[in-house]
């Protein structure tokens, strides 16, 4: 692959030698062209919409009452960051990050080892099923989950009735602690193949030789995984815990079907959206809003500085590289 | 020969946990969409006996209109949707295969902020200038938001894609005679369809998965996608869950879901690891 990729861009160079500066120019002219429609609609849709939010979140805004629009500088942000409806849902939102993460990453790294060394004829098999989940529309996922629970049609109940705080009439839904059970249940079901795939993307780039050698040198199963495996593939690892901990952080859909944010499980972006659509309060919704993509940046940002994520690895990293290659 | 005997059937029950944890739920609520009002309060796994009844009252009875006119929606916008990104990405994910321009890692930046920008965020604006400007409940005012979900991972996937195709071979084509059109029709076309065809899946997926744009933007039957629809769905009376008829909805829009991975779940796991991880 990388040979191929370096030598498109060198045998260009040698063509466009003569008139450099000319061709350099239509080809930046073609580039912007030929990219720039994806470019704009993707800024249009989301740089824009964020410029408005934090606007709107300056302002005392209901959409019931348009005259009554007032400019309340941040105003909206005390309010939030004094009042435990807020908090609550914050620490939810960050409880169930940490832990899904956390669960995924386990289950996920199971996952990809199942599917790496499994013999080759399961390995289609396998693949095809953790699809599935990854395919299936999360509010499909939520429904499933909410019936298997549910206190009327739901199995679990039953089968489970042997054990200790479990029993006919254990209502799921009604108290938090099992409520946000069964969220990060669906929530690691649906999403778990995705880190899996990337983690098995990871462990086939360590070379075999590395755990041979180990293997030579006497090293256990779990030595030769713990030393050997995972420290060769700290690069997929990283990208996969970020990408899964920004989505998670934004968590919505498992939430609104089982409990709509009863029994104290909202989470932040359920908050943002009851406070602008449900109740038309804009510029308090606007401000959670902010609130929310302000995390995201931040969560990006530590990872990035801190853990030295090199989130860009897979689409620039080696066309960059390689453009350097030709250059230099 | 034991311990290969061993290792098999450890692999083998290995396996069978894997195919267990993910049809597990989805065959859960299959069951649920076979089981009459009756079995559905019975706490049973499967039904006691099977009934279509309640694939009749999404297709044919009273939960017809809602069901129908939000899969059309869902089918419509998500392809409308997936198309326009697909041709988009092609040709940006082209140029930053392809040209060297200033602005290439802005462009692939963007795409890596878009990706990770929470929808919610921009859902409240949205709803804001869509009901200004008319865009509030209609095909177009979701088409848009959804180009933000599916764009950037493909030109992500695109972008790995087009790298590893080898470019020479265009030149090598002309210079066998070929015009610049022929060749890359015959030499690029064939090795870069397999790419934008996992990509229009993997967009696909994300489309058809939206919930909060489909809430948020929509109020009536008009562009209601069904996620978002069976949040709507009542029961036949004011004191019956809708319990049967959401879990036969659920399995019918799973179904173009399991059909693509079964035919294509080869080029799914290699277009969504080469996106992320280099391939």
């Amino acid at each position: 692959m990388t040979d191929t990729v370096k030598s498109a861009p060198a045998s260009r160079r040698q063509r466009e030698k003569p008139k450099k500066s000319e061709r350099a120019r239509a080809e930046t002219r073609l580039g912007w062209i030929l990219a720039g429609p994806a470019f704009v609609i993707m800024l249009a849709v989301t740089a824009y919409p964020i410029g408005q939010a934090v606007f709107d979140s300056l302002y005392s805004f209901r959409l019931t009452a348009p005259d009554d629009r007032s400019f309340v500088f941040l105003d909206n942000y005390i309010l939030l960051f004094t009042d435990w409806g807020f908090w609550r849902p914050f620490l939810v939102t960050v409880l169930i990050t940490v832990v899904t993460v956390a669960v995924e990453l386990v289950l996920g790294f199971a996952l990809a080892l199942v599917m790496h060394r499994a013999l080759k004829s399961l390995r289609g098999l396998l693949r095809t099923a953790i699809l599935v989940p990854y395919g299936i529309i999360t509010v499909v996922s939520a429904f499933a989950w909410y019936y298997m629970f549910d206190i009327n049609s739901g199995f679990v109940n039953n089968w489970f009735s042997w054990l200790p705080g479990i029993s006919d009439e254990l209502d799921w839904f009604s108290n938090f602690g099992t409520a946000v059970t069964v969220i990060m249940a669906s929530e690691i079901w649906k999403t778990t193949p995705f880190i899996a795939l990337l983690l098995l993307a990871g462990l086939a780039q360590v070379p075999d030789e590395l755990v041979e050698a180990a293997k030579v040198d006497g090293a256990t199963r779990w030595q030769q995984f713990y030393r050997v495996t995972v420290p060769n593939m700290k690069a997929a690892i990283m990208v996969a815990v970020l990408f899964r901990a920004l989505d998670a952080f934004r968590i919505f859909d498992n939430v609104f079907i089982m409990t709509g944010g009863e029994a104290n499980t909202e989470v932040l972006a359920l908050l943002a959206y009851r406070q602008s659509i449900s109740r038309l309060e804009i510029g308090l919704g606007s401000a959670v809003s902010v609130v929310l993509f302000a995390c995201v940046l931040l969560i990006c940002f530590v990872a990035i500085k801190l853990f030295k994520v090199d989130l860009a690895s897979g689409t620039d990293a080696g066309g960059g590289k390689a453009k350097k290659g030709g250059k230099g | 020969m034991s311990v290969t005997t061993k290792t098999r059937l450890g692999w083998a029950i290995a396996a069978v946990l894997v195919l267990g944890y993910s049809l597990f739920p989805v065959v859960a609520i299959f069951a649920n969409s076979f089981k009459t009002p009756g079995d559905l309060g019975n706490q049973r796994f499967w039904p006691t006996s099977w009934t279509l009844a309640n694939y009749e009252m999404i297709f044919v009875g009273q939960a017809q209109e809602l069901f129908l006119t939000a899969l059309r929606n869902s089918i419509g916008i998500t392809l409308i949707a997936t198309f326009i990104a697909v041709v988009l990405a092609t040709l940006c994910a082209y140029a930053i295969a392809r040209l060297d321009f200033p602005g290439k890692r802005l462009v692939l930046g963007a795409a890596l902020a878009v990706s990770i920008f929470p929808v919610i965020s921009v859902v409240t604006p949205l709803f804001n200038v869509w009901r200004q400007i008319g865009l509030y409940d209609t095909w177009l005012g979701l088409i848009i938001p959804y180009l933000s979900l599916t764009l950037p991972i493909s030109i992500w996937t695109l972008s790995a894609f087009f790298r590893q195709i080898p470019w020479d071979l265009e030149l090598a084509a002309q210079v066998d005679g070929a015009t610049q059109w022929q060749a890359f029709r015959k030499a690029i076309v064939p090795l870069a369809a397999p790419g934008v065809f996992t990509t229009a899946i993997i967009a696909f997926f994300i489309a058809w998965n939206d919930f909060v744009y489909g809430i948020s933007l929509t109020s009536t039957e008009a562009a209601r996608p069904v996620p978002a629809a069976l949040a709507f769905f009542t029961g036949a009376s004011q004191f019956e869950q809708p319990t049967g008829a959401i879990s036969a909805a659920a399995i019918v829009v799973t179904i173009p879901v399991v059909v693509l991975v079964l035919l294509f779940q080869r080029q799914i796991v290699s277009g969504l690891t080469q996106g992320a991880v280099k391939g």
